[in-house]
């Protein structure tokens, strides 16, 4: 199948005078966005209209801003990849989906709004961490962790919330270890997160959610420089800081994203996976039969659902072409991980989950030098998790129908924010 | 320039561009690994035929450009 080739781009919007009581335009060229699903498993419908047709489709966010937005696997790898595609929030055209991020991001420079060089030098810090051997080696205590979590969940009168009574309970668990944060609330970071993440917080409450969150770091960090653990936060304490090659206000930036990224979505994924395994039996019985596709079936879970779609927030400090169209210099720029891992051009029949597919070409963890940092221990986090869960708890069932499960649509990764289950 | 089948690739990695996250390693673990600082190390530059398949899969999911497979002249 070939694509018909890009047409130069007409504004209509700029073309013709909006009439102020007409309906919103909803051409290609000025899409509401974001878009949200109309089932949980799936990237919104629209995408697939948006890859097809020839020329960008250019969206109108909340903020008023119209960044372009990149939907086809190739032109998505190519607008990450590119050296001028920029993640700095500071720039005022960056498509932030919520005020509040944006106006934090550009104040406490995260490394993943950051370019390079800065952005290199953060980095390396942190993916020693994360290697494929050294997330091997955390095989057992993440098996420790959910067979703990799994026997909590079962406690549970039921209904159950395999949400904040299971998933929740593993991802927060996982990442607290590895960085050395001590264990008192479960729930903490749930509700940090839930404001930090939401496009409908505000600056405000985003610092007052995330300066919760640093003055516990900033007291870690005091504690692990004195008395130094086998953890993250001490390595980072007693290594770059201590040799002055980061400030402390960027570390504690640095550690708390990674703490979110982390834990969030992790915790999204989880659930979303076992009610996509429960919809499809067939899938399942593969899985139960031969174990050895589990690693498989966690990446095309991965692809499938794309929770971070829209994660991927760029601007364009040249021009970037691309077979669909070119982005302008100066342009802000969505690079849809969801449209891309359902192009049918890549992945044939892509609304079909199969645990077979043994693609993993996808971009659930993006592309480009900030491809997720902690893809390794995200890939065997959910593996594990899954397993456990339906090896321990084989009669698990939703309680609810699809449509009716209540969606985390505010959050800049996509997730459910509860999800009912008895056995 | 006509290849011959069979005639083998020649791999290199930029650590200069390694964003580390192990694309490489998990495609083709016999050809790649990464250091304790976790950027790439080749194991193996010369790619005996066997391995091609893997060593191309390994530049296609590099997400940094680091890897690429060259067929020596
Ligand atoms: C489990 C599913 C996960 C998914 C789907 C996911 C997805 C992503 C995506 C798409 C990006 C790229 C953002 C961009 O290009 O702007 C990213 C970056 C990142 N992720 Fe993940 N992630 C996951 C798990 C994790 C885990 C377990 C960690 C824990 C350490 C983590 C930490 C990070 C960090 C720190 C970045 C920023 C990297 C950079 O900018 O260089 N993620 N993630
Ligand atoms: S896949 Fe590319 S970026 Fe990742 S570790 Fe290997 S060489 Fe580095």
């Amino acid at each position: 199948m070939t694509r018909p080739a890009p047409e130069p781009f007409t504004d209509p919007v700029a073309a013709t005078a909006p009439d102020p009581a007409a309906e919103p335009v909803r051409t290609h060229e000025d899409t509401p966005f974001p878009l949200v699903r109309s089932c949980p498993f799936t990237p919104p419908d629209d995408y697939a209209g948006m890859r097809e047709r020839p020329g960008l489709t250019r969206a109108r966010i909340p903020s008023g801003k119209r960044p372009w937005l990149v939907t086809r696997h190739e032109d998505v790898r190519a607008a990450l990849s590119h050296p001028a595609a920029s993640s700095d929030a500071r720039h005022p055209a960056f498509p932030a989906l919520g005020d509040g991020e944006q106006a934090v991001a550009a104040e406490l420079r995260p490394f993943i709004r950051m370019d390079p060089p800065d952005h290199t030098r953060v980095r390396r810090m942190l993916v020693g961490e994360f290697t494929v051997r050294r997330v091997r080696a955390m095989r057992p205590a993440i098996e420790a962790v959910c067979a703990e979590q799994v026997e909590y969940l079962l406690g549970r009168q039921t209904p159950a919330d395999l949400v904040a009574d299971y998933a929740n309970r593993v991802s927060t668990t996982v990442i607290c270890r590895l960085l050395g944060v001590p264990l008192d609330d479960l729930e903490f970071f749930r509700r940090i997160t839930s404001i930090s993440g939401s496009r409908d917080s505000t600056a405000e409450e985003v610092n007052a959610a995330l300066g919760e969150l640093f003055g516990l770091i900033d007291r870690l960090i005091d504690d692990k420089s004195k008395d130094p653990q086998d953890d993250l936060i001490s390595r980072l304490a007693t290594g770059p800081l201590a040799r002055g090659e980061i400030t402390r206000h960027s570390l504690l930036s640095q550690i708390g994203i990674t703490l979110n990224a982390g834990h969030e979505t992790s915790r999204n994924m989880i659930p979303l996976a076992a009610l996509a395994l429960l919809e499809h039996p067939d899938q399942m019985a593969l899985l139960r039969e031969d174990p050895d596709l589990w690693p498989g079936a966690v990446d095309e879970l991965l692809r499938y659902l794309s929770v971070a779609d829209v994660i991927t927030l760029r601007v364009a400090t040249e021009d970037i072409p691309l077979s669909s169209g070119t982005i302008p210099a100066g342009d802000g720029y969505i690079a849809l991980l969801g449209a891309a891992d359902h192009d049918p051009e890549v992945f044939p029949e892509p609304e079909r989950l199969d645990v077979r597919r043994a693609q993993r070409n996808h971009v659930a963890f993006g592309y480009g030098t900030h491809q997720c940092v902690g893809q390794n221990l995200g890939r065997l986090e959910i593996e594990i998790a899954l397993r456990v869960l339906f090896d321990r708890v084989p009669t698990l069932r939703s309680e609810l129908a699809l449509a009716d499960l209540p969606a985390r649509s505010s959050s800049a990764i996509f997730g459910l924010d509860e999800v009912p289950v008895s056995w | 320039m006509v290849t011959p089948t069979g005639s083998t690739l020649r791999l290199t990695a930029d650590r200069e561009v390694c964003a580390g996250a192990g694309q490489c390693v998990r495609a083709a673990p016999d050809l790649f690994d990464q250091d304790d600082d976790g950027l790439v190390v080749v194991l193996r530059a010369d790619v005996p035929p066997e391995a091609s398949e893997r060593a191309l899969t390994a530049a296609d999911w590099c997400p940094s450009g680091a890897v690429a497979a060259h067929r020596p002249r």
